[in-house]
């Protein structure tokens, strides 16, 4: 049992971390750049530049 | 033994194509030339889906990484790193084998028929090296420090390489508008001559962007080795009986490495290996790590 949680411990490390880091990132206002971005058409995506 | 093969691979078909479609599933956007720009479109989805296309319902975390990293406002883009470590740490790079659109594409291409199909293009070990020079310089260092005189950067990733945003974005709404369509010119060229190429290129050898071009899937890859789902294997079990490599079609040695950071977790190897030395974390089978 304790040999399965420590081969699992690193990935659950950083699942914490990636929600410290998503929860920091949406205070900071970052989700709603993503959001204005995917919103509106990405020139550069599409090859206009 | 093929029908074990050949169930998990329609497993995985099915898989793909439920998740593209889900992931793109706006389609009026299809009929009418424009994109969704509902609220879905502040999370990201998984795999390599550009939000540009005019089905998409999320964002592309490659894209969006580029989007806040060039931002005058922000230097670091903790909402969208966040996301791809616990994505990572989750899964690693079975997101490339099982929800990538973009490797559905490869992957039903690499069905079609050819005389002499490679196991992997000349310099194979060295070109895998160019997703890692891409992640640092096309999606992070550029966006970052490459700025106009208001301090705003671009994604040159999307801009100058992302074949995804030109077949899921670019062709699809050159067909559907006609301003745009109107508008085109080298960078479109430019970037619609590099997706026929990778297309053609699928045909012959299997995902040669994932292999060798693709920033997500290196960064994914680099989780494989501790991510909740990843292979083990068991050396008592093994007779070397090379089976495992013979299945894998991106040219690795499972039993050598079964968690190498190019594994895309497709679990070819997993079917064809005779005595089950080769496992996953999810696997019923009793298998003592390596």
């Amino acid at each position: 049992m304790r040999a399965l949680f420590r081969s699992l411990l690193p990935a659950l490390l950083l699942i914490a971390l990636g929600a410290v880091l998503m929860a920091a990132g949406v205070t900071r206002g970052e989700q709603d750049i993503v959001f204005i971005k995917a919103s509106n058409l990405c020139m550069e995506c599409i090859g206009l530049g | 033994m093929d029908k074990k093969i050949s169930l998990r691979q329609r497993i995985r078909l099915a898989v793909q194509l439920c998740v593209t479609a889900l992931t793109n599933g706006y389609v009026q956007g299809f009929v009418s030339g424009r994109i969704f720009s509902g609220p879905s479109k502040a999370y990201c989805v998984p795999g390599l889906n550009c939000y540009s296309c005019p089905g998409a319902l999320g964002a592309c975390p490659l894209g969006s990484l580029q989007a806040v990293l060039s931002n005058r406002n922000y230097r670091f883009a903790a909402y969208v790193v966040g996301f791809l470590l616990i994505v990572g740490a989750f899964f690693g790079r079975f997101v490339c084998g099982w929800l990538c659109p973009f490797g559905l594409v490869q992957d039903l291409l690499y069905k079609i028929p050819f005389v002499k199909k490679c196991r992997a293009l000349p310099g194979d070990r060295w070109l895998r090296w160019i997703k890692y020079g891409l992640l640092a310089g096309f999606v992070i260092l550029l966006p970052l420090f490459a700025v106009d005189a208001v301090g705003q950067g671009s994604p040159w990733f999307c801009k100058w390489i992302c074949p995804s945003g030109t077949l899921m974005g670019g062709w699809p709404l050159a067909v559907l508008n006609e301003g745009l369509r109107a508008a085109l010119g080298f960078l479109f060229a430019w970037k619609s001559a590099l997706l026929i190429l990778l297309l053609l290129l699928s045909v012959v050898v299997c995902r040669p962007f994932c292999r060798y071009l693709c920033p997500l899937g290196a960064i994914y890859g680099l989780f494989n080795p501790i991510a909740l789902y990843r292979f083990r294997f068991d050396s008592h079990k093994c007779t070397h009986c090379g089976a495992c490599q013979r299945a894998c079609k991106v040219d690795l040695s499972p039993c050598l490495s079964p968690n190498s950071r190019e594994c895309i977790r497709c679990g070819a190897c997993l079917d064809v290996c005779p005595t089950g030395a080769l496992s996953s974390t999810l696997s019923r089978k009793e298998s003592s790590p390596s």
